[in-house]
């Protein structure tokens, strides 16, 4: 279960797409790493993951883990964005049947579970079909 | 001068038609759709609610102006519907923007006013120079109770501004409130649906604020409804825009442009924020705007916005109103719709 000190913590990631970009190799590691995993170079340029890509795998999940259970079944894919990274997050907005692979997504803002009806509401990302 | 650097809208994909939900209480869809001038509505997926929409139409409004984020000095939510009862919703706009942590940051209320209200305090901030640039968005999930007449029009959607000093893409020109306690249309703590006076809503409430603020703000600028190309107002029900705009000696096609409430339903604070989009998507440069709001309680705001030759630049750069409106939709049954809103709820 997600405490709201580490959701905190990953505001830059979830909210923004704050990575970094390997400045000898250009390795893009999200989240940052200290050591690039590609050439163990340790400077890096601060950047922002591309907003858009397309779906390289998906699948539904209907028996899902206890803070996603309201949401079952959702699809859950792996997309590779316009500047090469492999992204895993939810495919919403979409029916299952036409969910294909290679199809263009982009990023949208959205809630990703509530902590209860009293609890913080998580927001990051998600993909859309565009 | 100062005025509008940067716009942007969002609208869910799902639509519900007046037609499903009629079927559902016994009501005569004809009647309710000739009545409100209302073919269908938007609906936000389960996963949207005020903040998420408000964080798209303003990375579109930023999308049009590629300002550096930290260099927005104000960050301001107008809603009916904040996510949290204790909580601001503009913190998490203003941290998903990167433009934390050197900015004001609130969250407005007042019925449907409050997006214009965001807009009034952005802009004569940036006027008064304390800022350099300043965010308003007005957003809302509404939510009418089963069955009631709001049932068929409460929709969801979002419109941002940014405001600044360069690379004007609309001059503001006046800006104008008009404003009385009336008790049109409330809603107390704990209660999950709002209540209204019926036919109260209509002449000592609308029309009686949206003519104030109207007259008020083309007097203050010696302006008649002639030297406008286009005029948007809230936008309940399909009718209201165009009888005030009748009243006040506007012609149709000055405000078809920013009417989009028979497809899109009412977006509360973010209805005559998205008809402005809408216009800015269309206009040409040197096009005057007249944008009036109605926000229950009661009162309007009004603005005057003439609009540059930089907007042919910059509209383009994001998706525009029209689009996210006619493109993309999702159409939900009845029973559908009733889970997304929360209407109805799983056993746990
Ligand atoms: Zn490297």
């Amino acid at each position: 279960m997600s405490t709201p000190s580490r959701f905190w913590r990953e505001i830059p990631q979830r909210y923004r797409l704050e990575a970094n970009k390997c400045k000898r190799c250009g390795y893009i590691s999200f989240p940052p790493r200290l050591i690039c995993p590609q050439c163990q170079n340790r400077e890096f340029k601060e950047t922002k993951l591309a907003d858009k890509g397309k779906i390289l795998t998906f699948t539904v999940i209907r028996v899902p883990p206890q803070q996603f259970v309201d949401q079952a079944p959702y699809a859950v894919g792996i997309v590779e964005l316009d500047d090469g990274v492999k992204l895993t997050g939810q495919i919403v907005d979409c029916d299952f049947e036409n969910l294909k692979i290679g199809q263009k997504v982009k990023i949208e803002f959205r809630k990703i579970f509530d902590a209860g009806e009293a609890g913080i509401l998580c927001y990051g990302y998600k993909f859309v079909p565009e | 001068m100062e005025g509008i650097v940067g716009y942007g809208a969002y609208i869910p994909r799902n639509r519900i038609k007046v037609e499903e939900i009629a079927k559902v209480w016994g009501a005569d869809a004809p009647s309710y759709k000739r009545g409100l001038m209302l073919e269908e509505k938007s609906v936000p997926s389960p996963d949207q609610d005020t903040i998420t929409m408000s964080v798209e139409a303003a990375k579109n409004a930023l999308k049009r102006c590629l300002i550096n984020p930290k260099d927005i000095g104000a960050v301001y939510i107008g809603s009916e519907s904040h996510p949290y009862a204790v909580k601001p919703s503009g913190t998490v706009l203003a941290e998903a923007l990167g433009a934390t942590p050197e900015v004001h940051t609130a969250d407005f209320e007042f019925a449907c006013k409050a997006g214009t209200e965001g807009m009034y305090v952005a802009l004569n901030l940036v006027k008064t120079g304390d800022i350099k640039y300043g965010l308003a968005v007005g957003a809302d999930t509404s939510q009418g109770a089963p069955g009631d007449a709001l049932e068929y029009s409460a929709a969801a959607g979002a419109a941002a501004f940014i405001f600044g000093r360069e690379n004007i893409i609309a001059n503001a020109l006046e800006s104008y409130s008009y404003m009385t306690d009336t008790p049109d249309f409330w809603r107390r703590e704990y209660q999950y649906y709002p209540q209204h006076g019926g036919r109260f809503t209509g002449d000592p409430a609308y029309f009686k604020h949206v003519m104030g603020a109207a007259k008020g703000i083309m007097d203050k600028a010696g302006m008649k409804p002639s030297d406008f190309n286009y005029v948007t107002f809230h936008q309940p029900n399909g009718k209201f825009p165009f009888r005030v705009g009748k009243m006040l000696g506007f012609e149709k096609k000055q405000i078809e442009a920013g009417w989009l409430v028979n497809k899109l339903g009412n977006t509360y604070s973010g209805s005559s924020p998205l008809g402005l989009t809408a216009i800015l998507d269309v206009s040409k440069p040197g096009d005057m705007i007249l944008i009036v709001s109605y926000g229950s309680g009661a009162g309007s705001d009004a603005f005057i916005f003439e609009v540059t030759k930089r907007i042919e630049k910059v509209r383009d750069l994001a998706p525009k109103t029209r689009d996210l409106l006619d493109n993309n939709r999702r159409y939900l049954e009845y029973g559908e719709y009733a889970k997304f809103r929360q209407k109805i709820k799983k056993a746990s």
